[in-house]
C-alpha cells in the first residue's frame, strides 16, 4: 500500500471543515455550516471517481466514512449502504458513517434518482470498499510478517490465522490518512458511475449483515429534533425571502410598485426581468411584504390551458410531438382482422402535484470567493452545475451540501427552489433563505404528467389473445428536466431569459406477458405553455408507472373478464418469466386469493372485492393484491388491505424495504383516491390542502401484507419506486371485481364513484 | 409591535413582535426554536403543531399575542433522547418517520388526544388525527406507533 502519511485529522474534524451532513450511527448531525476548501485543509486526493479516497476513508478512530453521491429521500438507504460497506471491509455497521450528497465531499452519483439507490449507487462503493480491504490486508501482510492468504479480518482488525496475536487493525495500518490509491472509473457520471478494482467483492454467501435489518439511523434526529432540516440552516446577516410568482400563467412583469411594501421596515424588493420576490430580515415581514407588493403583470396569452374538463379531449386532438414503439411484434392488422372478438378500452390520468409536505426550502450565500447552497434537492450535484449556470461561474466555484427536506418525490419544487435562492442572494449581496408558501409547492412545482391511454386486443374464439396494443399518449415526463442542470429547467431561469429546452419522454407497460402480436408504443403532446408553466411537466415519484400501468393492468383484468377467466390464472397462463410468475403467486397466495371469473351477484350497501396488480421496474418484480369496500350511498372507497409481494433481488435490509413497500402502497392510494391538480384556463387552482386532496388517515389501509422474495444470487434492484405504480390498477380491479364496474379515470373520487355506480 | 411574554418547553420567553404574527415564526425565528416547522400556514397539515396549555393547536395560524401568559411545548420539550414521551419512543421502535416533516403534526395531536382518551379505539383514533397530513405515506406505522405507545402508558 503506498498510504501517504499526511495531517492526520480525525474523521469528525475532516468532516467539521466540509460542513457536511454525516449520518452515523448515533444519527446524524449536521456539522457547522463553514465550508473550507476541503482537499486544501485534509490532504485529501481531488474527489473525482478515480481516487479511492474520494469513496471511503478511515479514521484515526477506525470508523469507516463511505461517501455516498446519492442520499437519502425518507427510505433509509444510507443504513442499507453502511451495511454494503461493512460487510466489504469486515467492520461493524456501527463503525461505517455514511456522508451523502454533498458535492465538496461526494461524487456526482446522480442524487436521488429511479430507485437506483442501491440498484447502481451502492455499487462503487462496494468496490471501493472490496479494494480498501485488499490494500489494508496486503498492508498487513507486510507489517505482520504474514503471507496474505494467511489473514483474516474481524471488526476492522487483521490477524494472522495460525497466530491470532500477530494482529493489526485499520486504524493503526491507516486511521485518519488516506490511501492515495488510484482505481479504474468506467467514465460514467450520475446514476450509472462505477469503479474497477482488482479486488473482488465478496459472494453473497459470505455477507454478514447484508440482508439482516439494522435500524434506520435517522430517527432520534427527526423524532427529538435535534436534526437540522433545510428550512432550519440559518447564518448570520441572512435575509428571508418570497418570490412573487404571477396570478396567472403566461404573464410578464409590467411594473414593481415598490412603495407598495415601505410601511415593512428593512422589507425591499429585487427583480431581474420576469423574476419578482421580496426579501427582508424577518420571516414574517417576507411574508407580509410578498402580501402586499402590488405587482402589474402583461398577460401575454390569454388562456393558455384547456377548460379541465376537455383535458383528456385535449390530450386525443393534440398534434403527437414524439412516438415511441418500445415493443413491436408480429402482425397486429392480420391479428386484429381475424379477431374473434376486439377489446377496447381508454384510461385517463390527470395532472399531479408532488405536494411535498412542505413548501421548497434553500439557503443560498453567494461570494466573489465562492457559492454555497444548501438544499433539499434530490440532485444536489446537478444543483452546482445549475447554480454556476445560472450564475455565470464555473462549477468548481459553487458548492452545494444536501440537507434533509421537506419530502422529496422526484423533480419537485425544491430545484427551483435552490436557483431562487443563489439568485437572491447574488441580488441581494447577502445570504438568503427562501421558501415557498404553501401555493407555491402544489400550484407551481412540476407536475406529474396528465395522460390517455388506448388499449386494444383481438381475441379468437377460444378467448386467446392474439393481438394487443396499449399506446400512451400525454405531456412528456420530461418537458423539465429530471434535474436543474440547465437553469432553462427551472423558473428562475426562463424568468431571466434562458430559454425553455423541452424534451420529450414517456414510457410503456413493463410486463412479460407473450401475446403473439404485440404493441407498446408512446405518443408525447406539446406543452401547454412553453415557459414558466404551472403545469409543465416532470418526474413524480415511478415517473409515468401509476399512470401507465393504471391503464395497462387494468386492460389485462378486462381481458380476463371477456375470456372469463380468473385474473390471477390469467397473468399466470401469458407472463413468459418465471420470477414474475412466482411474485404474482406470491401475492395471490398470500392474500388468500379466491378464484372467480365473470360477473357475480353483488348486493348490499356495501360491496366488496380484491383485485390483483404486477408490474416490473427496474428489474424489480412486484405484485398487490388491493382489497377493498365501496360505500355504494357515498361512493367512498375503502382499501381494507393489501398484500404486496415484492422481488428485488438480493435484499440488503428487510425492514427498510418493508417500509418503503409501505410508503409506496398509501402514497399510490393517495394519487388513485385523491389526487387531481384543478386549474382553470389560465391558472391552477389547486392552491393548499383543499383544493389538492390527498389522503386521510381515515383512508389509510387497516393493513399492508409484505412478501419479501430475497435471490441472493441476482444482483440488487430497485425499491423505492416499483410498488407505487401496481396500486391504481390493484384498486380499480378490485372495484370492478366489488362493484361490476369499471373505473378508468383517476382519480376514484366519491362523486365520480357515485356516477359511475349510478350509470350501471 | 408588542412586548409578548409566554414559556415554552419550561423557559420563560419575551418576544417583541408584530401581535399578529403567528407563534410559529416567534418560535422559529425570534427564539431560534426551529422544530415545529412551516407546512402551509393555513392549519391544514399539522407540521407546525405545538401544545397551548396541554392543548394541540396549529402555531402556524396562532397570533403570538394569543399566547401570552401561556405555556407552550414543543416536540423537543415533549421528550428528549434521555427521557422520551412513550410516543417518541414509539416512533423510534416502529422505525416510522420517512422525510419526517410532518412528525410534529402526528406526535403533539396523539399525545394531547392520549391524556383525555388513552384507550381510544382505532376508529377513535383516525378521527381525532383526521385532518393531518403526512406525504410519504407512513399512516399505518403512525398507527402502530400510537398503538405501542398506548400500551406503554396504560
Amino acid at each position: 500500500m503506498n498510504a501517504r502519511i499526511d495531517m492526520p485529522l480525525s474523521r469528525r474534524e475532516f468532516l467539521k471543515a466540509s460542513g457536511a451532513l454525516i449520518v452515523s450511527a448515533s444519527g446524524s448531525a449536521f456539522l457547522g455550516d463553514a465550508l473550507a476548501q476541503v482537499t486544501a485543509s485534509t490532504g485529501r486526493p481531488p474527489v473525482v471517481p478515480t481516487e479511492l479516497d474520494s469513496w471511503v476513508a478511515i479514521g484515526a478512530d477506525g470508523r469507516v466514512t463511505a461517501f455516498f453521491g446519492k442520499m437519502d429521500m425518507g427510505q433509509s438507504l444510507d443504513i442499507a449502504i453502511a451495511q454494503i460497506v461493512a460487510d466489504e471491509l469486515d467492520v461493524a455497521v456501527d463503525k461505517v458513517d455514511v456522508v451523502m450528497g454533498d458535492t465538496a465531499l461526494t461524487c456526482n452519483q446522480g442524487g436521488a434518482s429511479g430507485s437506483t439507490g442501491v440498484f447502481q449507487g451502492a455499487r462503487p462503493l462496494r468496490n471501493a470498499s472490496a479494494e480498501a480491504r485488499r490494500l489494508l490486508v496486503q498492508a498487513a501482510s507486510g507489517k505482520l510478517g504474514v503471507p496474505v492468504e494467511q489473514l483474516r479480518v474481524d471488526e476492522g482488525v487483521v490477524s494472522a490465522v495460525p497466530d491470532a496475536s500477530k494482529k493489526v487493525s485499520y486504524s493503526e495500518l491507516i486511521g485518519g490518512r488516506h490511501f492515495n490509491h488510484q482505481v479504474e472509473w468506467n467514465k460514467q457520471t450520475g446514476n450509472a458511475m462505477d469503479i474497477k478494482v482488482p479486488a473482488k467483492p465478496k459472494p453473497p454467501s459470505e455477507y454478514r449483515v447484508v440482508g439482516k435489518s439494522y435500524t434506520r439511523r435517522d430517527l432520534p434526529g427527526k423524532v427529538y429534533r435535534t436534526e437540522k432540516y433545510v428550512t432550519d440552516i440559518s447564518l448570520p446577516n441572512m435575509l428571508h425571502a418570497r418570490v412573487i410568482r404571477p396570478t396567472r400563467a403566461a404573464c410578464t412583469v409590467a411594473g414593481v410598485d415598490e412603495a407598495s411594501i415601505r410601511k415593512i421596515k428593512g422589507a425591499r424588493v429585487v427583480r431581474d426581468k420576469d423574476f419578482v420576490a421580496v426579501l427582508a430580515p424577518g420571516e414574517w415581514d417576507a411574508v407580509r411584504a410578498s402580501r402586499m407588493l402590488k405587482v402589474s403583470w402583461d398577460h401575454a396569452k390569454a388562456a393558455p390551458f384547456p377548460a379541465m374538463a376537455d383535458l383528456h379531449d385535449h390530450i386525443r386532438k393534440a398534434p403527437v410531438v414524439k412516438r415511441e414503439e418500445g415493443t413491436r411484434k408480429g402482425n397486429l392488422d392480420a391479428a386484429f382482422k381475424t379477431a374473434a372478438r376486439v377489446v377496447e378500452a381508454e384510461y385517463e390520468w390527470p395532472f399531479q402535484s408532488h405536494a411535498s409536505m412542505g413548501p421548497a426550502c434553500a439557503v443560498a450565500d453567494v461570494r466573489a470567493d465562492g457559492v454555497t447552497v444548501w438544499s433539499g434537492s434530490q440532485k444536489p450535484h446537478f444543483t452546482q452545475l445549475g447554480v454556476a449556470r445560472l450564475l455565470g461561474l464555473p462549477p468548481e466555484k459553487v458548492h452545494v451540501i444536501w440537507v434533509y427536506g421537506p419530502g422529496s418525490y422526484g423533480r419537485n419544487d425544491a430545484g427551483d427552489a435552490a436557483l431562487d435562492a443563489a439568485m437572491l442572494s447574488k441580488l441581494a449581496g447577502r445570504p438568503v433563505r427562501v421558501q415557498g408558501m404553501r401555493s407555491d409547492g402544489i400550484a407551481w412545482d412540476p407536475k406529474g404528467p396528465a395522460c390517455v391511454h388506448r388499449a386494444r386486443a383481438a381475441l379468437d374464439a377460444s378467448g386467446k389473445v392474439v393481438g394487443y396494443e396499449f399506446v400512451s399518449k400525454g405531456f412528456s415526463r420530461i418537458n423539465i428536466q429530471t434535474n436543474e442542470s440547465d437553469p432553462s429547467h427551472s423558473l428562475v431561469g426562463m424568468s431571466t431569459g434562458f430559454p425553455p429546452k423541452p424534451n420529450e419522454g414517456f414510457g410503456t407497460p413493463a410486463e412479460t406477458y407473450a401475446f403473439e402480436n404485440k404493441l407498446l408504443a408512446w405518443e408525447t403532446i406539446p406543452p401547454l405553455l412553453d415557459s414558466c408553466s404551472p403545469l409543465r411537466t416532470a418526474h413524480l415519484r415511478d415517473p409515468v408507472g401509476p399512470e401507465i400501468h393504471f391503464g395497462s393492468e387494468q386492460f389485462i383484468d378486462e381481458l380476463a373478464f371477456a375470456a372469463n377467466e380468473d385474473p390471477v390464472a390469467f397473468r399466470l397462463k401469458y407472463v413468459s418469466a418465471p420470477r414474475d410468475a412466482a411474485v404474482i403467486k406470491a401475492a395471490a397466495d398470500k392474500a388468500g386469493w379466491q378464484a372467480r371469473s365473470g360477473a357475480r351477484e353483488r348486493s348490499g350497501d356495501v360491496l366488496s372485492g380484491r383485485g390483483i396488480a404486477y408490474a416490473l421496474r427496474g428489474g424489480t418484480i412486484v405484485a398487490a393484491v388491493a382489497e377493498i369496500e365501496v360505500e355504494r350511498k357515498t361512493g367512498r372507497i375503502h382499501a381494507k388491505k393489501f398484500t404486496v409481494a415484492h422481488d428485488c433481488g438480493l435484499i440488503i435490509n428487510p425492514e427498510g424495504l418493508r417500509y418503503t413497500i409501505e410508503g409506496n402502497v398509501v402514497h399510490g392510494l393517495s394519487r388513485t383516491l385523491f389526487e387531481e391538480v384543478r386549474f382553470d384556463r389560465d391558472k391552477v387552482t389547486s392552491i393548499d390542502w383543499m383544493s389538492y386532496p390527498i389522503l386521510d388517515i381515515k383512508d389509510a389501509p387497516e393493513s399492508i401484507e409484505v412478501v419479501l422474495i430475497n435471490h441472493p444470487e441476482i444482483a440488487p434492484t430497485g425499491a423505492g419506486e416499483p410498488t407505487i405504480r401496481v396500486i391504481p390498477a390493484a384498486v380499480a380491479n378490485a372495484f370492478f371485481d366489488a362493484t361490476g364496474v369499471r373505473m378508468r379515470k383517476v382519480p376514484l373520487t366519491p362523486e365520480r364513484v357515485k356516477a359511475a355506480l349510478a350509470r350501471a | 409591535m408588542a412586548r409578548i411574554k409566554f414559556a415554552v418547553d419550561g423557559k420563560a420567553v419575551t418576544v417583541n413582535a408584530d401581535p399578529n404574527m403567528p407563534l410559529l415564526y416567534a418560535l422559529r425565528n425570534d427564539l431560534k426554536m426551529t422544530n415545529p416547522h412551516f407546512g402551509c400556514g393555513l392549519a391544514q397539515c399539522g407540521a407546525c403543531t405545538v401544545h397551548l396549555d396541554g392543548e394541540a393547536v396549529r402555531s402556524c395560524v396562532m397570533p403570538v399575542s394569543a399566547v401570552a401568559g401561556k405555556k407552550v411545548t414543543t416536540l423537543q420539550g415533549l421528550g428528549t433522547p434521555e427521557n422520551p414521551h412513550p410516543l417518541q419512543a414509539a416512533y423510534v421502535e416502529e422505525q416510522v418517520p420517512q422525510c419526517g416533516y410532518c412528525i410534529n403534526g402526528w406526535i403533539m395531536t396523539a399525545a394531547a388526544y392520549l391524556k383525555k382518551n388513552p384507550k381510544a379505539s382505532d376508529a377513535e383514533l383516525r378521527d381525532a388525527l383526521a385532518g393531518l397530513k403526512c406525504r410519504c405515506g407512513t399512516h399505518v406505522s403512525i398507527l402502530r406507533a400510537i398503538k405501542r405507545a398506548q400500551t406503554q402508558m396504560a
